[in-house]
């Protein structure tokens, strides 16, 4: 029992940075119908931000936090107006292979600004440890499952109660419409990479004490979170942190009870079998076309 | 000077000259309505006046001001609204939300004042709630204000695209062939409307209209357009025994 529960809190930790990852994912193709495969080398960038400004530089844990997450709100930005605005309006595929590119150029890039070693960043979370009875739970993962919930509560409201919120959901849902309502879609579109980079961000440094934070890792969990997205409906805000949710727990507990390998098979697994029952996902909508 | 007017309009693709200096005015509390045979460019209009397209060539005014190089929701919050042919709404929100996006070119509150929930946020959204109200009467909409657009049928969703723009209380509504896809009975009550529009609401009215009934009960003037060129303009009964305007109808 005790060892379900701990495995149940570890899966948890690392379902929430798939959640935010495929989070990322989500509100990139909400906004604009793009699959962004870069997500996860966002969320790398974002470690080592952390790691610039805290391992580096030396700044205190939480300034280096924010510091990390405004950088990454600005490259959003960024990478929006240079690799995807230039190419909006083209098929899928051609941004799609953009964003593929946009990782690749991350991944080297970051290698030879930082090097290819592994990094630690000491964070408040480190060491400690809660204990109840005899369960054992550590800072780290727990500050994890924490900030997702804050970051996930912050988000919602953000979305359905502020005039920017919904004029982001009026683009996603109607961009000639949204047009005609007075909304500056593109401006709109950046701020969604801005919030969607700032999140991966946000993954990368509660991350960085767990895995540590190296030029590949955004790769690998990138290609776990993207599973989560479509687990949860690909479009669904809830939809995506439950689907990482899950990917987490059961990797975590195929990694314990099953025999070897199972651990990076039995995600998949979950999502073809929810696949065949459910096609749209778990969250998705059903949409039947009018005719 | 004119409240609203289009000088030398062109648009070109290629060799195919969609709108040809076309030149006209519309002036204030006017109801004009565009006619011509499929392709003369009546759309093209409506689009070069949105900022879908921009003009190969022309410059357009709205109460004295160039907005030929102005972005689409630039012109949204001028106070010119438009209404699409084949009906562009929110699908998956309600009747309400639908109109109440429709009031965000008077959205003054800051998202910081939203994050804290001033008490202003609450009364700024109470007076956009009421102005939504008054449009949802003026258009019979009450039976439909909390249902789903995706499960209303093809005439409500129309009305409920016009109550969306006048939500915005526009200025100068584009209206983009309004009777299209409406039953006799249906396209009676947009007649009513769009002269309640201008009488009641002091709305200037530009319409693009296949339905020459419904053309001839609202319009103060018209325009007839052939081959992106104007045939003829001027009262409704005169430009449609325009001796041109027949011609290209009738296809002699």
């Amino acid at each position: 029992m005790l060892d379900f529960v701990q495995q149940l809190v570890s899966g948890v930790a690392l379902g929430c940075v798939y959640g935010l990852i495929a989070l990322g994912f989500v509100l990139v193709y909400k906004a604009t119908e793009v699959v962004n495969f870069a997500q996860g080398d966002l969320m790398m960038l974002g470690g080592f931000f952390a790691f610039t400004f805290i391992g580096m530089l030396g700044l205190n844990y939480w300034l280096g936090f924010a510091g990390a997450v405004a950088a990454m709100a600005l490259f959003g930005m960024l990478a929006e107006r240079l690799v995807v605005r230039p190419i909006l309006g083209y098929p899928q595929f051609s941004i799609i292979m953009a964003t593929i590119g946009l990782g690749f150029f991350l991944r080297s890039v970051s290698g030879m600004i930082w090097g290819t070693d592994d990094f630690k960043i000491d964070t408040p979370f480190s060491q400690g440890v809660v204990r109840i009875g005899s369960l054992v739970l550590a800072d780290d993962k727990l500050s994890v499952i924490a900030a997702t919930i804050i970051l996930c509560t912050l988000l919602y409201l953000f979305f359905n109660k502020t005039t920017l919120g919904t004029a982001m959901r009026a683009s996603s849902e109607n961009m000639l419409a949204a047009y005609y309502m007075g909304i500056p879609v593109k401006r709109v579109v950046s701020i969604v990479w801005a919030i969607s980079a700032a999140v991966a961000g946000c993954a990368g440094v509660l991350l960085a004490p767990i895995t540590f934070v190296h030029s590949n890792v955004g790769l690998v969990l990138g290609l776990k979170a993207f599973p989560a997205a479509v687990l949860g409906g690909f479009g669904s805000i809830p939809g995506a942190v439950v689907g990482g949710v899950l990917i987490g727990v059961i990797e975590s507990m195929a990694g314990f009870y099953l025999a070897e390998g199972w651990k990076d098979v039995a995600p998949y697994v979950v999502l073809l079998a929810v696949l065949l029952l459910k096609p749209e996902g778990l969250f998705g909508l059903h949409i039947r076309k009018k005719v | 000077m004119s409240y609203f007017r289009a000088e030398n309009l062109a648009l070109h693709f290629g060799g195919l000259k969609a709108v040809d200096a076309v030149s006209f005015a519309v002036e204030k509390g006017e109801i004009l309505s565009i006619i011509g045979p499929n392709g003369a460019g009546k759309s093209s209009i409506f689009n070069l006046i949105s900022r879908i397209y921009s003009p190969t060539s022309g410059k357009i005014f709205f109460e004295d001001q160039d907005i030929t190089e102005q972005p689409p929701y630039a012109i949204a919050r001028l106070g010119i609204a438009r209404t699409f042919q084949n009906i562009e709404l929110f699908e998956n929100a309600t009747v309400l939300s639908n109109l109440l996006v429709g009031r965000h070119r008077h959205s003054t509150t800051q998202l910081w004042q939203e994050l804290l929930f001033l008490p202003s946020v609450r009364a700024n959204e109470k007076a956009h709630r009421r102005r939504v109200e008054q449009v949802i009467e003026f258009l019979d909409l009450e039976p439909y204000r909390d249902k789903l657009i995706s499960g209303l049928p093809y005439g409500v969703r129309k009305v409920i695209e016009l109550a969306r723009a006048l939500s915005s209380e526009p200025k100068l509504i584009l209206l983009d062939e309004p009777s299209s896809g409406l039953n006799v009975e249906e396209t009676d009550d947009m007649s009513f409307w769009i002269r309640d529009m201008r009488t009641e609401l002091g709305i200037t009215v530009l319409m693009v209209e296949h339905d020459m009934s419904l053309v001839n009960r609202v319009s103060d003037r018209v325009i007839a357009l052939n081959s992106g060129r104007v045939l003829a303009m001027g009262p409704p009964a005169e430009v449609q025994q325009h001796p041109d305007v027949v011609a290209a109808y009738l296809g002699a």
